[in-house]
Parts: C-alpha cells; sequence; structure tokens
C-alpha cells in the first residue's frame, strides 16, 4: 500500500487505477443543509441522473466512500463531526464544498454559530459556488473532478489548487 | 397535562439506570444508541440518543443545535427586505412559505395591504411550494421503510413544480420574491397553462403513490399502529400541521387563521384522520398534497387582475409596533414575532417554527416503541433541520 503514496507505482499501473477511481466514484450520503436538496436532485432524480458519470451515490457509510460533498452549511457544533468522518474515510478521497455555506458561510457570514468555510478543517478539491448551486453545477464540479483523477499523480496531490467551477 | 410530565420522568429514571440494567425475567442489558447527528434517516443534522433495554426504547433525547444558524440574531442586523433573503432558508423545501408570515407582519405594521393580484398569486406560490415540500416527504417516507423507489417519483414530479417556481420568480429554490406590499413581479405569460399542465402530473403522481406505497401490503404492516399519539397529547406538546390533523383534530390556519391570502375565495377541505399514527400521518399528507393541487386550480381560473405592488416608499422603514402572523406552512404553524422601533432593521424577531415543536414529542412517542420503529416514527414526523434549529 505505501507504494501508492510513495508514488512510486510504474505509469501503464497509475493510469489504469486512476480510470477505475475516475469511474468509480463513491460518494457519501450525506446531506448537511438546503445544498443536500440539490445534491439529492442531482444523485436521485431521474433528470440528472448522476450514475451514468460513473457516479454511485449509495454508501451510508464513510468507509465505503471515495467523495463526500459537504452540501450545506457547516455550523461550530457540526466542525468536529464533519472532520471525524473526513477521516474515517479511505485514501484516496476527495471533498466536493457545494455552496457559499461551506466555501465561506454564504448568508451566515456574520453568523456567530456558523464556521465560515469548511476547507478550515478539511481539505477541499472542488468548489461548486451558488446558494444553492444548481445540480447541474455539481454535476460539472463532479466532471472536473473526474478530469483531474484520471492524470493523478499521488506525489502531487496534497500540493495542488482546488478547482473552482465558474 | 400531569399525565404527560409524569411518564417523561418515569421514563428519565428508567432511562438512568438502563446502562447498567439486568432484566431479571430476560437478562436483557441496556445500551445507548446514537442516531445521528449524520444519518441517512434523519433528514440532516439531527441527534437521537436512543436508551435501549433489549429492543425497546426507554428514552430518546433529541439533540438539536448542529444547524443552528442564529436567524433571531442575524434579522436584527438585516433590513427588511434582506431577512426575506435569509428566511427562504429555514424550512428549505418550501421557500416560499417562509417568507409570507414574515411579510404578512411586516405589512401589519406598516399598514399597506397587498392588491387582490399579489395576494392571489402568493397563494399560488405558497400552495406550489407546499406540493414541492411534501412530494417528498412521500417519496422519503418509503425510503426509510426500505422502499427505494418513491423518492425518484418523488424527485421526478417535484422538478416540474420548481421549474414552474423559477418561471416566476427566477429562483428554482429559494425565490425570495415576496415583497412589503406585494410581488417582484408578475407571472409571465402562458404560465396558468403550464401549471395546470404540471397539477395534472402532480395528481398522477399521488395515485401513483396510492398504487405504489399506500395500498402496499408491506407498507401497510410498517407504520400502522405505531407512534400512536392522542390528540389531547399532540396539542399539549404544541403540535401542528399534518401531525396533528393526523390524530383527528381538525385544524387548519388556512381556514381558520383569516390572515392575507386568498384560501378563503376557493373551495376545499380539510383532511383529517382519527388513528394518530405514523400511517395516518403520511395519509394526510397525501391528501394534503392532492388539495392543494385543487386550491391552485381553482386560483389559477380566477386570478385578479391589476398591479401586484401596493405604494411602498422606495426605502422601507416600519414604524414603531409589535406584530405576529402565522400561517399554515407545510411543516406546520410558522409563526413570526416582529418588534420595531421605528427603524430600518428590526429591533426583535422571534421566529416560531412548525419542526421544532414537532420534535419535542420524540420523547414521549418513542418511548416504548421498538428499534425499528424508531425511524418511521421519526419520518412521519416529518421534520426539516433547519426549521428546528434555525
Amino acid at each position: 500500500m505505501g507504494l501508492v503514496e510513495n508514488g512510486k507505482m510504474p505509469k501503464p499501473l497509475t493510469a489504469l487505477l486512476n480510470i477505475s477511481r475516475k469511474y468509480s466514484l463513491w460518494v457519501y450520503q450525506w446531506g448537511l443543509a438546503c445544498c443536500a436538496m440539490e445534491m439529492g436532485a442531482a444523485f436521485a432524480s431521474p433528470r440528472y441522473d448522476v450514475m451514468r458519470l460513473g457516479v454511485i451515490p449509495f454508501p451510508a457509510s464513510p468507509r465505503q466512500a471515495d467523495m463526500v460533498v459537504i452540501s450545506g452549511t457547516v455550523t461550530d457544533k457540526m466542525a468536529p463531526v464533519v472532520r471525524r468522518l473526513y477521516e474515517q474515510m479511505p485514501e484516496p478521497k476527495y471533498v466536493i464544498s457545494m455552496g457559499s455555506c461551506a466555501h465561506c458561510g454564504g448568508p451566515y457570514w456574520d453568523s456567530y454559530s456558523v464556521t465560515k468555510g469548511v476547507d478550515q478543517i478539511v481539505p477541499v478539491d472542488v468548489y461548486v459556488p451558488g446558494c444553492p448551486p444548481r445540480p447541474e453545477a455539481l454535476l460539472e464540479g463532479i466532471v472536473l473532478l473526474q478530469e483531474r483523477i484520471a492524470s493523478e499523480d499521488m506525489t502531487d496531490r496534497w500540493t495542488r489548487d482546488p478547482i473552482v467551477v465558474s | 397535562m400531569t399525565d404527560v410530565s409524569n411518564r417523561n420522568q418515569l421514563a428519565y429514571i428508567a432511562a438512568q439506570a438502563s446502562d447498567a440494567r439486568v432484566n431479571v425475567e430476560f437478562e436483557t442489558e441496556g445500551m445507548t444508541l446514537n442516531l445521528g447527528p449524520q444519518h441517512p434517516a434523519t433528514h440532516g443534522t439531527l441527534r437521537v440518543i436512543v436508551k435501549l433495554d433489549g429492543e425497546r426504547v426507554l428514552r430518546a433525547d433529541p439533540m438539536m443545535g448542529y444547524m443552528h444558524r442564529g436567524y433571531e440574531k442575524l434579522a436584527e442586523v438585516r433590513t427588511y427586505p434582506q431577512v426575506t433573503t435569509l428566511v427562504n432558508r429555514i424550512d428549505w423545501l418550501g421557500s416560499f412559505a417562509n417568507e409570507v408570515p414574515f411579510i404578512l407582519a411586516a405589512e401589519r405594521l406598516m399598514e399597506v395591504e397587498a392588491p387582490p393580484r399579489a395576494q392571489w398569486i402568493r397563494t399560488i406560490l405558497f400552495e406550489l411550494s407546499r406540493i414541492a415540500n411534501v412530494i417528498l416527504f412521500l417519496g422519503d417516507m418509503g425510503v426509510q421503510l426500505g422502499a427505494v423507489t418513491p423518492v425518484f417519483f418523488a424527485f421526478r414530479d417535484r422538478e416540474f413544480v420548481l421549474n414552474q417556481i423559477e418561471a416566476v420568480t427566477g429562483g428554482r429554490f429559494h425565490p425570495n420574491f415576496d415583497r412589503i406590499g406585494g410581488l417582484k413581479d408578475d407571472i409571465p405569460k402562458g404560465w396558468t397553462e403550464e401549471t395546470t399542465g404540471v397539477l395534472g402530473r402532480i395528481r398522477t403522481f399521488c395515485d401513483e403513490m396510492e398504487d405504489l406505497v399506500t395500498g402496499n401490503e408491506i407498507f401497510q404492516a410498517r407504520p400502522r399502529g405505531i407512534g400512536v399519539i392522542p390528540a389531547e397529547v399532540g396539542l399539549a406538546y404544541g403540535l401542528s400541521g399534518a401531525n396533528i390533523r393526523g390524530s383527528g383534530v381538525d385544524w387548519d390556519l388556512r381556514r381558520d387563521g383569516g390572515v392575507g391570502l386568498a384560501h378563503d375565495q376557493v373551495d376545499w377541505k380539510v383532511w383529517t384522520h382519527p388513528d394518530g399514527d405514523s400511517f395516518s400521518r403520511y395519509w394526510v399528507r397525501l391528501q394534503e398534497v392532492r388539495e392543494a393541487c385543487g386550491i391552485i386550480e381553482q386560483l389559477l381560473g380566477g386570478i385578479p387582475s391589476g398591479p401586484v405592488m401596493a405604494k411602498v416608499p422606495r426605502i422601507i422603514k416600519v414604524p414603531a409596533g409589535e406584530a405576529y402572523v402565522e400561517t399554515e406552512n407545510p411543516l406546520g404553524v410558522m409563526g413570526y414575532y416582529v418588534v420595531s422601533k421605528g427603524d430600518l432593521v428590526p429591533f426583535r424577531v422571534k421566529i416560531r417554527s412548525a419542526s421544532f415543536s414537532n420534535i419535542s414529542i420524540t420523547p414521549w412517542v418513542l418511548e416504548g416503541a421498538y428499534v425499528p420503529d424508531v425511524v418511521s416514527i421519526l419520518a412521519s414526523l416529518y421534520f426539516i433541520l433547519g426549521d428546528i434549529d434555525r
């Protein structure tokens, strides 16, 4: 297992792993606030149908998930839980921050109980802006993340910049 | 009332002893089960601490505050038009319905009245957001009992309702369309015909739910007879909406409230169910979606002509005073108590949200239930976390 994290895999094997990861992203079934309903629309409705992208939104346990969508407001009371759930996910793991609340507090920017940005507690790979973002925006974020996974190198995973859907 | 508190006290004592308890007859051990704050059945981040004796629940404590965003404090630093942007996000499934009681309270303080056309369109959007809210419950109730299919049906038809809301307001989810003195805009051309088509779809959806879920023997076996709330206990805990109508109390603020909406202009019925169990709450909601379709259909036929905005000053300063307005929102009674000191911002806003009261009955109703029933009782109470914690 150490080989993968060290980036010492042979190139064809890396390509194979990347393509497998790209098309079998298991998304953790977890909603926080309003954005969870748009996430639900993207994941569970026949109109947006995320499964055609190779994303499987079924695991109800973080230990089976590759990706988590932080869908909504993270409060100071919830923040330790978010961190703990993130830590329970197996590597390699990806985080999509969905909606203004998760980015920076959004409409609650001056609230006493809201964490201003989930990136203070977990590393974020993709930012999907909006309040809430449309399901199409979330799908674009997922597609961009998949493109990145396709050419991923484990050694520079932690140094790259996050994707911002615009 | 004495009965309610007595029972609570006994349950508390039993739960205190539960962790070390050994039942002499069956030799069972106590156990504490933590449901949430992340759990697929809690619609968000509710945490329920369930103390068990074997399979039976001794006591259940809902822990709130994981979604507390401080609305009442934030409303004190937002101007009146800005507050509607905030309150949209309380009950995020039926967003437009949240704006209405606040705007009505502000209008009462300013002594303006929306023109009839605005009131009718308001009522139509109010009922559309009820449909958008409740059909997701109908799908979700199936999911909590182990049937995944209904939620796909619900999301499919919810999209059409959201399209109609978006066509008028420009916002799919959070419209922010209500203004003090009326509405931001008129409805677009051809919208009424399209909406009539969508209502047909929603009616078909209700029929499908009757066939797929309500009439299903397996579904009937699960929620019937569990989570029974007698009418007097429900009233003592402050339950409202379909939860109390499912216990046979004929109370609906759309009919009895007399606030400035156009519900009294049309012919409709308040549905109740005498049983008070999980199934009856589900059944009442299903009928309410049908009834909302009828209300919208009748309103669409006779929207009065005229302006959609009354004369209000450009910069809204609300005169000093206080007002409390409550309406029958999708989840139950929602009220705003607005205190103004004649400023640009409210001095104090107290929000009475339905789910907060609805969830307060969980210790009472879950006591004595079995573990598999906990989720279905919670699902049938139908709460939204934003509406609980605010």
